[in-house]
């Protein structure tokens, strides 16, 4: 045997390129089986579907793996699990979000009416009334806090990219930004409410109140995605406009600004989205009531997650020989339908607006 | 500054000396940079308010009589329970939701299929956005009543640990549930900063793993998870903060009393901070009001501390990182 013979045999043993390989149908494969391996003793011990799909799930994660084992190698065998793993969480959390939409949107569906859209609660015992007020409380609160933040938020972040780059103060306002992103809601609450009960005394309640709070929630929101959108735009654009000779505050509100419109009208209106289903601090500040009240400066002012927190801690009582769950649950799970909607819809436009006002590309 | 400095405006159009270091700005600028230094301001001034005010109608709630403080004598005694049920619940729902959080991250990032990619990053943005007095709902008319079943089959079999040392609710609206709750509401907010995260990685880095061989696993152990080591750290120190702030959801699950206990499936179950304030806030006297207010002081300062931690640890990884 000549050394060049024994070379090439070596070499082809140990460098050998194809390395065996579970086929590919093989995670199908042991899937269906793992299903049917946990039916066995699903069926005969009655469980339910949830026990039966767990114990599915672990032995699809025992097998397969151990298979890729025997077969392949213990990296590749690894590298299943880690797949099936991330796969196995992507599945089960899709479950429990599936299931409240699911849930508002069935017991929320057969509530809502004409009626109940434009009905308030005054003189409400049982069944009837409605949401008008609170929606009305809502779209005022959150329009107030939108027009308290959105200039702070947005000035505010042209300070952190145009003026504040390095100094002291922008460190502070970046650092203390990130610290307001974690305030809980109903400390803002609780401030609104020190705030004004400081000035007018303990008994005070008012809409505005509810717009203050929101407004130091929604502000930190408005100014990480304001700067990030900034960021974005090339120092080229704004290099070529001072090289055309334009004063910096004409090149922020003339080029920086208007490159950046689509993604900061997205995050502001992300940033309502995010605030408008806040219930704590409006809970402590703005109270309830059950007629409708258009002054922000004066009186309780219900909005829609705090109707939805009182119909269902007070729900009343069911009328006499129906059964069935109290009237408050159901307009309770009526509100939140409305409340979910409102939601997604200002987050869809706010994609859309993205998409539309999106700087070309090339 | 001296990034800045080769992007001096040349203020207005008019000659500008190059050496002549800060030359005077227009009108216009001053006005304009005047106002975004006053919007950034704004922001400190508003986060002392929160501490001042906070402190000013909070301070009376620390020494009112001791009849305030029912079932407790002092407020020591009053909001220790109270931070005690708070940090249980948080911790529980981060226990819950970061390893699904991560997963579905990189499942997003790396693992699916792109046309499964996008709508799936879509609907965990979407989930987000649910309110929590929605989560509360759903937790307290649909999740609790399904999960009565588990507890019980957690106090019959893991019975021996103390968490789960029955008798078993049979309302199932417990500490137990509402930690679910909690984990659902905070696994969008850290699904979503992570996902960003890990697929900013160097597209790099990841094709020189893969082409030494690496396993896509190894792939994502080697480049990615390093890239993106504070980055993680933030998104849960974000999903630790709504958690311990989270109001509604632990307010409408629990049936709340003030008590220190590990028994996260039992009758008796400790309050949070949060959703002790929201309920017993509507029948609340101006002297307990004092008290109330005191506890969300603090709740802020706990939350400020934790958040305080968390930019530390950010920071230093980041510091390693630039080695």
């Amino acid at each position: 045997m000549s050394t060049t013979e024994l070379a090439v045999q070596d070499v082809t043993t140990s460098l050998r390129l194809a390395q065996p390989r579970l086929p590919r149908w093989a995670p199908a494969l042991v899937g269906v089986l793992a299903v049917a391996a946990a039916g066995l003793p699903a069926l005969l011990l009655g469980w339910g579907l949830v026990p039966w799909l767990f114990l599915a799930a672990v032995l699809f994660l025992v097998v397969l793996p151990l298979w890729s084992l025997a077969v392949e190698n213990a990296r590749a065998a690894v590298d299943r699990l880690m797949t099936s793993l991330v796969w196995t969480t992507f599945g089960v959390a899709m479950i429990p979000l599936a299931w409240l939409i699911w849930t508002v949107v069935k017991n929320g569906a057969s509530v809502i009416s004409i009626e109940f859209l434009t009905f308030d609660m005054r003189n409400i015992v049982s069944d009837g009334g409605g949401i008008y007020h609170a929606l009305l409380g809502t779209l005022l609160v959150t329009g107030a806090a939108a027009l308290i933040s959105v200039p702070v938020g947005l000035f505010a972040a042209i300070y952190l990219v145009e003026y504040g780059k390095g100094s002291r103060l922008a460190k502070w306002v970046t650092f203390l930004v990130d610290v307001m992103t974690g305030i809980p809601s109903i400390v803002a609450g609780l401030f609104a409410l020190a705030l004004f009960v400081l000035i007018f005394g303990p008994e005070i309640r008012l809409g505005f109140g509810g717009s203050v709070a929101l407004s130091l929630l929604m502000i930190p929101i408005v100014v990480r995605s304001t700067e990030e959108m900034l960021r974005l735009v090339p120092d080229d654009l704004r290099e070529a406009s001072y090289a055309l000779g334009v004063p910096k505050w004409r090149t922020i509100t003339k080029v920086v600004l208007p490159t950046s419109l689509g993604g900061i009208i997205t995050g502001v209106m992300l940033a309502v989205a995010r605030v408008i289903g806040e219930t704590a601090p409006l809970l402590v500040v703005a109270g309830k009531t059950d007629s409708v009240n258009m002054n922000l400066f004066n009186e309780r002012m219900t909005t829609l997650p705090v109707y939805i927190y009182y119909q269902f801690t007070q729900p009343g009582v069911a009328p006499a020989g129906t059964g069935g769950d109290a009237p408050g649950i159901a307009r309770a799970w009526g509100a939140a339908l409305v409340l979910i909607a409102i939601v997604m819809v200002l987050n869809l436009i706010a994609r859309l607006v993205g998409k539309i006002y999106a700087p070309r590309k090339g | 500054m001296s990034a800045t400095s080769s992007l001096a405006p040349p203020d207005g159009g008019r000659e500008v000396e190059p050496a002549a270091g800060k030359a005077p700005r227009s009108r216009g600028d001053r006005v304009f940079a005047g106002t975004a230094r006053a919007a950034g301001i704004a922001i400190l001034v508003a986060l002392a308010g929160v501490f001042v005010f906070l402190t000013v109608e909070g301070l009376p709630g620390l020494s009112q009589t001791a009849a305030t403080y029912t079932p407790n004598t002092s407020f020591l005694s009053y909001v220790a329970p109270l931070l005690f049920g708070t940090v249980l619940a948080a911790v529980l729902a981060l226990l819950l939701a970061v390893p699904f959080a991560f997963g579905i991250a990189l499942f997003i990032s790396h693992y699916a299929p792109r046309r499964l990619a996008v709508p799936v990053a879509y609907v965990v943005d979407l989930l987000a956005a649910v309110p929590s007095v929605v989560f509360g709902l759903w937790g307290a008319r649909s999740l609790a009543p399904y999960l009565v079943g588990a507890h019980d089959w957690l106090a019959a079999h893991l019975g021996w640990l103390p968490f789960f040392d029955g008798p078993a609710s049979v309302t199932g609206r417990t500490v137990f549930t509402a930690g679910i709750v909690l984990a659902i509401m905070v696994l969008p907010i850290i699904t979503a900063i992570s996902r960003e995260i890990f697929a900013q990685t160097p597209r790099l880095n990841e094709e020189a793993a893969l082409a030494l061989g690496a396993t896509r696993w190894e792939m994502i152990r080697l480049t990615v998870f390093p890239y993106a080591r504070s980055g993680m750290v933030s998104a849960v120190m974000l999903g630790l903060g709504r958690a311990l702030g989270e109001t509604m959801a632990v307010a409408m699950v629990l049936s709340a009393s003030p008590v220190v206990t590990l028994n996260l499936i039992s009758n008796t179950n400790p309050a949070t901070i949060a959703s002790n304030i929201a309920s017993s806030f509507t029948e609340a006297t101006p002297a307990k009001l004092h008290v109330l207010i005191a506890t969300g002081l603090v709740l802020f300062a706990f939350t400020f501390a934790v958040n305080f931690a968390a930019r530390w640890v950010v920071g230093r990884s980041a510091r390693r990182m630039a080695r």
